[in-house]
């Protein structure tokens, strides 16, 4: 049997990058809601919100080391397995990653060691500083890898030459048409994802009856600051799609599986989308809905997947579950949000069981909005891996399909290993709860005190 | 300008290389050594001693395959299709050992296994290394600007002897960097370890050269043709300096940091070595690093960020070393 190496490529790649993008989402979420608490405990010098900061950093170590770990992947694999990508696109997507490396991930990877050691050795200053240079770093990284990939959407800045793209704009080409959505979009969900994570540990702890300043506040920051951003997610979203009906219509159309509706398209809320047969069964659907969301108008049409071949069309129904879910996600973060606030205004966030229940197992959904996103976006753009100028069935190595078939398999043994222990010892670590064992001797830990000048160190000889 | 932007290129990207080497060298270094202690308290020092920096380490890494995609695509696109298997193996060798670093402390029962998932994930990716080294020394099939090869061709006899030759290497730095960092019973054990790992790495650096420079006619002729032959002679001759000098610096227990510079030394010989060998082929036999660079206006475009960051990386880099100088104590951890 042939192994079609193209198809376990495609399968590889969304399965490391899906791997890899849970923990960037918690980690650019987490750096900067440490740096917020330690912020808070100098200027308010509570000490519930120190606990809070370093119980949080050790759950931060462990999400960061498996971020780390499965990017190096991710950066290898476009050598390994889309090399005609890399010789195809490299001199613009390089350049963009190449950045990243520069400016983000020497920073985030060096300042964490003084995030995750300093806390007794150094001044709070310095230790808030790294943690600020952490999260400056994970969003430097967000923008130059999202600049990249927004190139892979809507390429601009470029011209074709000898079969390459070559760069003849830069600030075209990284301040791509639809570039600033998806970096605000993308920044936005890390958060908010983040803040579902920290209002469910929040809740967790009060139905236990545990750490009950630490459960206050994480309830207070987690339900304010999603009450804020998931309405504003919902609007960001928005402007974004609108960005990708004018830049890629047929994205659009697999969302709203519109196959030759040209006239008023309703707002399908149900479907069974059947590209064989170019339709749509079970469909339920508000009239008018979909041409008044994208177009503002009830009876303007909105793209058509029929004006294309079908081998030329996105896999619809990935494409429009996936945004359903995703957005569907998006809804229920807002309504929950504001439920909590309006518990919390009537002083009874804290006793509301039929709230605090449910909040505590919800930690999860932000991740699968981003899954889900991304799998919109990224299948949306099928078949092209440039959009419009190389297909993805043209950016595979020279490899035989059992090198990348067995190579898969082994990062599907090896990340499921990893990713089920990390997840284990994170919940472990939650369990334990934000303790500092207070008769711990200054856990000085690492070589040296630099700012205790321990008066018997020993000098090193050369 | 085209001219020389691509050697610029090629000096950057063999400095990350060396800056990889050398450091991540000594973090998977421990690794491979954590097998060779009993003691558990042993073993928790040797992390403690590179588990701030590790991560730091590793980006160069990053630095060297990115700045390749960046300045080569071309040499990329081959070299990477090439490298297939190994580089794979490498990858999730590192994955193992960087995750252990965070859940070894964490694990109770089965830290018995991270253990072991740390030692085998350095060793795994130290080895593939040096198969990817040797890989590329052998030469690299290339027809029509791609890889011609098959999944295999990697493995020779001699790319498997350059892998466990950079075992050894990384372990010599990984104890040398032990007596930098510890004191006591780790230290004297390092040392002990130190003076064998020392020999076993000369021999194989012997061997290899001998191999390379016998059994691949362009690399004898690079070295032995006149007048090159006069020009390349100190090589050897600094070698044999660095090697007595680590020798006698190993013998006194007096002698902290010399052993590893020695160490650091031999390696940055045996990279000159190799770059006189193959210069200015970047896909060797076929391909030199003009043939397979980037558009000019990407490696400027590159370029001038590098010169930017790459001071600024370097004083931070230090200054993280520095506040974190000095030995690590028994018992200790921040955990
Ligand atoms: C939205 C943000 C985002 C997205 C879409 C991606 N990453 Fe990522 N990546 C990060 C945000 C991030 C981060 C926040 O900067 C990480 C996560 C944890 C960490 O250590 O840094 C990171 C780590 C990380 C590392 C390790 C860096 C180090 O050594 O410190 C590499 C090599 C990559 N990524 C590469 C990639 C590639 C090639 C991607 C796409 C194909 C990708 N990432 C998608
Ligand atoms: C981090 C979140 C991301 C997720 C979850 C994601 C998901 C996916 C998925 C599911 C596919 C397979 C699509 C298919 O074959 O049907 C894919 C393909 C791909 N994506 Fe992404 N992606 C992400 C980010 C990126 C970024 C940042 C880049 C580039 C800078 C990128 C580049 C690619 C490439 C090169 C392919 C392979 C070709 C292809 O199959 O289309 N992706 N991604
Ligand atoms: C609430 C309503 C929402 C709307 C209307 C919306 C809209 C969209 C659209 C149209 C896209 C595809 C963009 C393209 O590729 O052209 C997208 C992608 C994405 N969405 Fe949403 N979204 C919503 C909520 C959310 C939420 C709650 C999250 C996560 C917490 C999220 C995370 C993502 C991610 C990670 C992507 C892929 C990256 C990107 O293209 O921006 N979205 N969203």
């Amino acid at each position: 049997m042939e192994l079609d190496p193209v198809y376990f490529a495609r399968i590889q790649f969304a399965f490391t990058i899906s791997f890899h993008i849970i923990f960037p989402t918690f980690t650019i979420g987490l750096s900067a809601y440490i740096t917020t608490l330690e912020v808070l405990w100098l200027w308010k010098k509570q000490d519930h919100y120190h606990r809070l900061a370093r119980f949080w950093t050790k759950i931060f170590a462990v999400s960061f080391a498996m971020g780390v770990v499965s990017g190096i992947v991710l950066s290898y694999q476009f050598g390994t397995n889309w090399s005609r990508f890399s010789e195809f696109a490299g001199n613009i997507v390089g350049p963009l990653m190449g950045y990243e490396v520069l400016t983000a991930f020497f920073l985030e990877a060096t300042f964490l060691g003084i995030m995750l050691f300093g806390w007794n050795r150094f001044p709070p200053a310095l230790h808030v500083f790294a943690c600020f240079a952490v999260a400056i770093g994970t969003l430097m990284s967000t923008f130059w890898i999202l600049s990249a990939n927004s190139w892979m959407q809507t390429p601009a800045g470029h011209i074709i030459e000898n079969g390459v793209a070559v760069p003849v704009d830069w600030l075209a080409a990284i301040f791509n048409p639809s570039f600033p959505y998806r970096l605000a979009h993308m920044a936005t969900a890390a958060y908010l994802t983040t803040s579902f994570v920290v209002l469910a540990v929040g809740a967790r702890y009060m139905i236990a009856g545990k750490f009950p300043a630490e459960a206050r506040t994480m309830l207070h920051m987690g339900i304010g600051f999603a009450a804020i951003v998931a309405p504003l997610q919902l609007f960001i979203g928005d402007q974004h799609g609108l960005n990708t009906l004018e830049h890629q219509p047929l994205k659009v159309a697999a969302m709203e599986a519109n196959w030759n509706e040209k006239g008023s398209a309703p707002l399908i809320l149900f479907a069974w989308p059947d590209q064989k047969n170019q339709k749509n069964h079970f469909e339920i659907a508000i009239p008018g809905g979909a041409s008044l969301i994208l177009r503002h108008d009830m009876n303007a049409g909105i793209p058509q997947l029929s004006s294309v071949p079908p081998a030329e069309q996105p896999p619809v129904a990935n494409v429009f579950f996936a945004f359903r879910i995703m957005v569907g996600i998006g809804l229920f973060m807002i309504g929950a949000a504001w439920l909590g606030l309006l518990l919390w205004w009537r002083r009874s966030l804290f006793q509301t069981r039929w709230y605090l229940w449910p909040a505590q197992h919800v930690w999860w959904i932000g991740f699968v909005a981003v899954i889900a996103g991304w799998f919109v976006t990224e299948q949306g753009r099928q078949p092209w891996v440039v959009y419009n100028l190389m297909r993805t069935a043209d950016a595979i190595s020279p490899v035989p399909g059992g090198s990348v078939f067995t190579t898969l398999v082994l990062f599907v043994v090896v990340y499921g290993i990893v990713f089920s222990m990390g997840i284990y010892y994170i919940n472990r670590l939650i369990a334990n709860g934000p303790k500092i064992p207070s008769d711990s001797p200054a856990p000085s830990g690492m070589p040296n005190r630099p700012f205790s000048s321990a008066p018997n160190e020993k000098e090193v000889r050369l | 300008m085209e001219w020389y932007l691509s050697l610029i290129w090629a000096s950057i990207l063999g400095v990350a290389v060396a800056m990889y080497v050398v450091l991540d060298g000594f973090d998977l270094g421990l690794g491979i050594l954590f097998p060779f202690t009993k003691s558990e308290s042993e073993r928790d020092q040797m992390m403690n001693s590179v588990a701030p920096f590790w991560d730091g380490n590793e980006t160069w890494l990053v630095l060297g395959g990115g700045g390749m995609l960046v300045a080569f695509p071309k040499a990329y696109a081959i070299l990477m299709p090439a490298f297939y298997l190994p580089v794979i193996f490498m990858l999730l060798g590192l994955i193992f050992r960087g995750v252990a670093f965070e859940f070894r402390w964490i694990a109770q029962t089965s830290k018995p296994h991270w253990n072991f998932a740390f030692a085998a994930g350095s060793t795994l990716a130290a080895f593939s290394q040096g198969v990817i080294l040797g890989t590329l020394v052998q030469g690299i099939k290339v027809e029509n600007g791609a890889y011609a090869g098959g999944p295999f061709d990697w493995a020779t006899p001699f790319s498997i002897l350059c892998g466990f030759a950079v075992v050894a290497g990384y372990a010599l730095l990984g104890a040398t960097w032990l007596l930098v960092k510890t004191e006591g019973r780790i230290a004297e054990h390092a040392r002990e370890q130190a003076k064998y790992l020392f020999g076993i790495v000369v021999i194989f650096m012997g061997i290899v050269s001998l191999w390379t420079a016998f059994g691949f006619p362009r690399i004898a002729e690079r070295w032995f043709s006149l007048p090159n032959f006069w020009f390349f002679s100190p090589v050897p001759i600094v070698t044999a300096i660095v090697v007595l000098t680590g020798w006698r610096a190993l013998a006194n227990p007096a002698r902290e940091v010399l052993p590893f510079l020695c160490a650091i030394a031999l390696f940055f010989l045996g990279y000159t070595g190799l770059v006189i060998s193959n210069f200015p082929y970047l896909v060797p036999p076929s391909l030199t690093v003009w043939e397979t660079s980037a558009a000019p206006s990407s490696q400027i475009f590159m370029l001038m960020g590098t010169l930017f960051m790459l001071p600024i990386i370097l004083g931070y880099t230090g200054f993280v070393y520095w506040i974190f100088r000095g030995k690590v104590k028994e018992g200790e951890g921040y955990h």
